[in-house]
Parts: C-alpha cells; structure tokens; sequence
C-alpha cells in the first residue's frame, strides 16, 4: 500500500495530532462529560488509521507496531481486571468495587476509580480496534507479493 | 420530534434497500453509511449522545475499511438466476415476515409512547447515582459502577476478536 498525495499528507499531519489530542480529552472527561473510554479508544484508533491510510506502510514498520499495539491492549486488559479486585487488598470482598475516595462531584478529579477504569479500556479498544486494522493490511501486503 | 425521527427512519429504510439492489458494490457501501449515520442524527435527537459519539466514530471506521475492501476486491455484484429452491426461500420468508408482523403489531399496542419511559429498574440507578458512584456523567457512572461486569464483557469480547483476527490473519507470516 502506497501513501497518497502531498496534500492529503499534509493535511493528515496537521490533523492526526488534534484528532488523538480529542480523543484524550473524551477519555480524560469521560466522567464529567459525554462520552468515555468506549468512544475515546475509537477515536485514538482512527488518528492512527488516518496517518497509516495517508502515508503507506514504507514510512512505518506495520510488523513492529501489530506486535506493539496487541501487546499494549493485552497488559490493558489486565489492568482492568487487576483494579476490579483491588479492593480485596481492602478487606472488601466486591468485584469492582470503587476503593478510591469520591471527592467533590463535577470535578477532574473525582468519581474515586471510575476515571482509572475509563483510561484503561481506552487504551484497550484503541489497541484492538487498531491491531484489526493493522491484521488485515499486513495481510493484504503478504497475499498481494 | 416523532415526526423528525420518522423521516430520517424513512431515509434509512431507502438506503438499506438500496444498498441490497444497487449493481455497483461501492454505491452499496455509501448507501450502508446513510443508515449508520442516520442512525447518529437519531441518536442525537433523542438525547444521547454519548452513543451518537461511539457511532459516528465505529461508523467512520468500517465505512473506510468497507470502501478499502471494495476498491481492492471486485466492484459488480455476483448476478444469480431464481431457480425453484430460491423460490421457496421467498415464499418461507413472506411468510416468516408476515408472522413477525403481527406479533409486532400486537405488541406495540402495550408499549408507551415514545418519550414515557417505564422507570420501575431505572429508577434506583438514576435517583442518587451522583451521591452514590461521585460521577457527574450518569453513562459513566452505570457503565463502569453498576454494570461493571457488562463493560468488562464488551472489553474482553473486544480483545478476543483481535487476537482471533490477529491469529488468523498473520498465520503465513509466523512460518
């Protein structure tokens, strides 16, 4: 798969830095406002599509950055599980248990471990969606030799 | 407000069968997207938009996966003749929609209109939700607080099928 042209890859560099910024913003609001890890996972993944559909795979190495991004949303699913039963470190014998304290509603920090649980499964539905995507071009690459 | 969602629901069924009848296979895919995106201005306008978010971006996705697939595979549809088999599969599914209708006409005579929701499960989840997870966003708070077990669900289904595409896909490339 070739880039494609000096506009399209020009304009892809000024946009993909604003689209993964957004998508951090949503992850980070994501008890504050609409929105959360589902959708801020989605929307990192497609910044990383828009740059790989732009430039080719000659200015990155896909092989290198499959292994990377499924390795990234395996040790971020643990993290979910392992902050589910954090609280039996506690005494409290409840899965998913929200351990941290509440602080004031409405504001960065609060809402104990829900903030926590919202960065973890971002990083992992970015990963996944972008290992699918990062799958099916390597393989397009190796039937097409 | 009905009236509004009756016109997009309407643009959506013309672009579904549409996408089933049109020759050329990328028309098809374009037409897929009305009803993906229609399905957002839904979603907007009955005051959701933490899913209108998650279907713009997942709808924007598969469309550039799905044009990618189409442009590199062939773009004219498979033409097959009707034969007596596909006859009685007609017939089979007339018949199945018509049962399915009625019931679905018999079961929209319970239901309230469009708007009045039956609170009697939600009801604990909504009063004191912010006193009882500290998240102002309510979504937020059932997703990851009440329903926790559901996220972890969708999570892990989401991991295995990238590890399945991952597993089937890269099998020439490990030998």
């Amino acid at each position: 798969m070739e880039g494609m042209s000096t506009i399209v890859k020009k304009i892809t560099q000024l946009m993909a830095g604003l689209i993964f910024l957004y998508g951090i913003y949503i992850i980070l609001h994501g008890h504050l406002t609409p929105g959360g890890g589902f959708a801020g996972g989605a929307i990192i993944a497609g910044a990383f599509i828009l740059l790989i559909l732009a430039f080719g795979n000659s200015a990155l190495n896909l092989k290198k950055e499959v292994a990377g991004s499924s390795n990234i949303e395996s040790v971020a699913i643990l993290m979910v599980t392992i902050l589910a039963m954090m609280a039996l470190l506690f005494g409290i014998k409840v899965f998913f248990f929200n351990f941290l304290p509440k602080g004031t509603p409405g504001e960065l920090l609060s809402a104990g471990a829900i903030p926590l649980y919202n960065i973890f499964i971002g990083i992992e539905v970015a990963g996944a969606i972008l290992t699918i995507f990062l799958a099916l071009v390597i393989f397009k690459e190796e039937s097409s030799k | 407000m009905e009236l509004t969602i009756s016109i997009i629901l309407g643009f959506m069924i013309i672009g579904a069968i549409y996408a089933l009848h049109a020759k050329d296979l990328l028309s098809a895919v374009i037409a897929i997207g009305m009803v993906g995106y229609g399905l957002v201005i839904c979603f907007l306008l009955l005051k959701a938009p933490d899913l209108a978010i998650v279907q713009i971006v997942v709808e924007t996705i598969t469309l550039v996966i799905m044009v990618a697939v189409v442009l590199d595979s062939t773009r004219s549809e498979i033409e097959t003749i009707p034969d007596r088999r596909s006859i009685v599969q007609m017939i089979l599914g007339f018949i199945i929609f018509a049962g399915l209708f009625y019931f679905f006409i018999q079961a929209i005579e319970n239901l309230d209109p469009l708007g009045a929701h039956t609170l009697r499960m939600s009801e604990i989840y909504v009063n004191g939700a912010v006193e009882k997870t500290g998240s102002v966003n309510l979504v937020t708070g059932v997703l990851f607080d009440f329903r926790a077990y559901d996220t972890l669900g969708e999570a892990v289904i989401l991991y295995t099928a990238a590890l399945g595409a991952l597993t089937l896909l890269r099998m020439k490339g490990k030998k």
